[in-house]
């Protein structure tokens, strides 16, 4: 029997009519951008990682390196972005080994795609790719059934619709550097304030042919604010009748082993 | 299968939870020394748009394209197929592939995955054998040839439009001289629209104006013996009709 196997699929989706679900695997969540100006890419990405209603991790990267000159950022499940991007930035290594020449974008974005489309839907990675080539500037958008569309400004993730509106009412052509990174920070904060599951910091990256520069937690407009009051209650606050130390440590003894091989060494 | 029912109507019709979908008009129409071809330009996910300036011409060989419908994941993926054997063809027989062997490849990729795809195309081109032809291949993978075919969400609106309006003597020489002096593209007065474009653009206008998954901007191309010349119709240009908005 050839190609792919998809009985576990039938089984999980009859498990499901009788209410039994697949535990939340961590989604992102997400706001995740990219956009195009007049000397490069401006990739942008929140930090809120979720399982179901819980915040995960506070502070998660979601802005993959693809290759020197390519990034991507990743919406959908935490895994599949985080694996999907990772082998096809190994793949490209290999392939510009093989062909001699500086990776391209549309070569990241085949694997990729192709990747997605094999797997029908079910690596749910929805991913904003953006990079310099030797071709020129390009940022494209990849679905998780493995469809791209190829634009100068997207938004993917849960907060995409609140990014959009951002970009909508004030990208315009050939933008400077500095105004597309502003344009890229307000898309992900009406992200990050409108959307439950889009949150924490903006992670900003900016692709020029001279280079790519990382800008982790570019903005943190959600950090802990100090408390107004000091709640701990100083010592000597509550009163005690008896004092008892005990010791636990009854003996301690230090046994020099000899050199590194006496230590591994199971047949003598 | 054993057991289950054979049906000229396949089963095959729905897209899977998530999918981008390209709704679509597409159409694409003969005269003589070639084809026309047009789509709308949306591209959805549900309610949202994905792509509002979607490109749903898609290139195949020199002078062979294609109008994609269903969803955008699918057609992708078999336009990229097709692309690659196309190519391989052309190297192998030193010349460029007939519409029809691009058709006929297109429809076996269709008809022999129909269970896992839904994907309307519609293949139109011209060659030096037949001139302009168009061939319509609907979601079960069935090849129909003939002078004019539409497709997509949109194009059950105008069936009756297209019926009622398609004249099989379009003058050539208006259609040609009209592409060859360049004045698409320029200003967008009438002058230009005696041709086949014209009943194109104003089909597809009319699909859009009413299917909810069409929208957007009006890409048309014109695939001639001399190259494939492209035309561009914002959405603040569209033909509008009795509504006064």
């Amino acid at each position: 029997m050839g190609g792919f196997d998809f009985s576990n699929d039938l089984r999980n989706n009859s498990l499901a009519a009788k209410n039994l679900h697949l535990p939340n695997a961590t989604s992102t969540g997400t706001t995740i951008v990219g956009c195009l100006y007049d000397g490069g890419i401006v990739l942008g990405a929140d930090t809120r990682a979720t399982a179901g209603p819980i915040v995960a991790d506070k502070n998660c990267e979601k802005i993959h390196y693809i290759s020197d000159n390519i990034r991507c950022c990743g919406a959908g499940t935490a895994a599949d972005t985080e694996f999907s991007t990772a082998l096809i930035s190994s793949n490209m290594t290999l392939h510009a080994l093989s062909t001699g020449r500086k990776p391209m974008v549309v070569t990241a974005m085949t694997m990729l795609k192709q990747m997605l489309f094999q797997h029908q839907g079910q690596i749910g990675a929805a991913l904003v790719l953006g990079g310099i080539d030797d071709t020129g500037a390009h940022l494209f958008t990849i679905h998780p059934h493995g469809s791209t569309d190829k634009l100068p400004y997207v938004t993917m993730g849960s907060g995409s619709l609140a990014a959009m509106a951002v970009f909508e009412s004030f990208w315009q052509p050939k933008m400077t550097r500095q105004a597309a990174i502003d344009l890229v920070c307000e898309a992900i904060e009406a992200g990050i304030w409108n959307d439950l599951g889009s949150g924490s910091n903006v992670d900003v990256c900016v692709i020029e042919k001279t280079g790519t520069e990382m800008l982790r937690n570019y903005k943190t407009p959600n950090e802990k604010v100090l408390k107004e009051r000091n709640y701990k209650w100083r010592r000597g606050v509550t009163a005690f009748t008896k004092e008892e130390v005990r010791k636990f440590v009854v003996k301690e003894e230090v046994v020099t082993v000899q050199g590194a091989a006496g230590v591994m060494e199971v047949d003598a | 299968m054993p057991g289950q029912m054979t049906s000229l109507t396949p089963d095959v019709s729905h897209l899977k939870s998530g999918e981008v979908n390209l709704g679509t008009s597409i159409m694409a129409c003969v005269f003589p020394g070639g084809v026309v071809i047009g789509a709308d330009s949306r591209t959805t996910t549900g309610a949202y748009i994905a792509n509002r300036v979607t490109d749903k011409l898609t290139y195949l060989h020199e002078r062979v394209y294609c109008c994609r419908s269903g969803s955008a994941a699918d057609t992708q993926a078999i336009a990229d197929v097709a692309h690659a054997q196309l190519q391989l063809y052309a190297m192998q027989h030193s010349e460029r592939p007939s519409v029809h062997i691009a058709a006929t490849m297109l429809e076996g990729l269709c008809y022999s995955n129909k269970d896992r795809l839904s994907a309307g195309l519609i293949v139109a081109g011209w060659d030096p054998l037949e001139g302009g032809s168009v061939y319509n291949i609907p979601l079960g993978g069935g090849l129909f040839k003939g002078p004019w075919a539409i497709g997509g969400s949109g194009s059950t609106y105008i069936y009756g439009y297209c019926d009622a309006t398609y004249r099989e003597d379009w003058s050539k020489e208006e259609t040609v001289d009209f592409v060859r002096n360049g004045e698409i593209g320029g200003e967008m007065g009438m002058g230009w629209m005696t041709s086949y474009l014209l009943p194109s653009l104003l089909a597809l206008a009319l699909a859009m104006s009413r299917d909810g998954s069409s929208g957007g901007t009006i890409r048309m191309a014109i695939i001639t013996e001399d190259g494939v010349e492209r035309i561009f119709v914002p959405g603040d240009q569209l033909p509008k009709f009795w509504e006064k908005a």
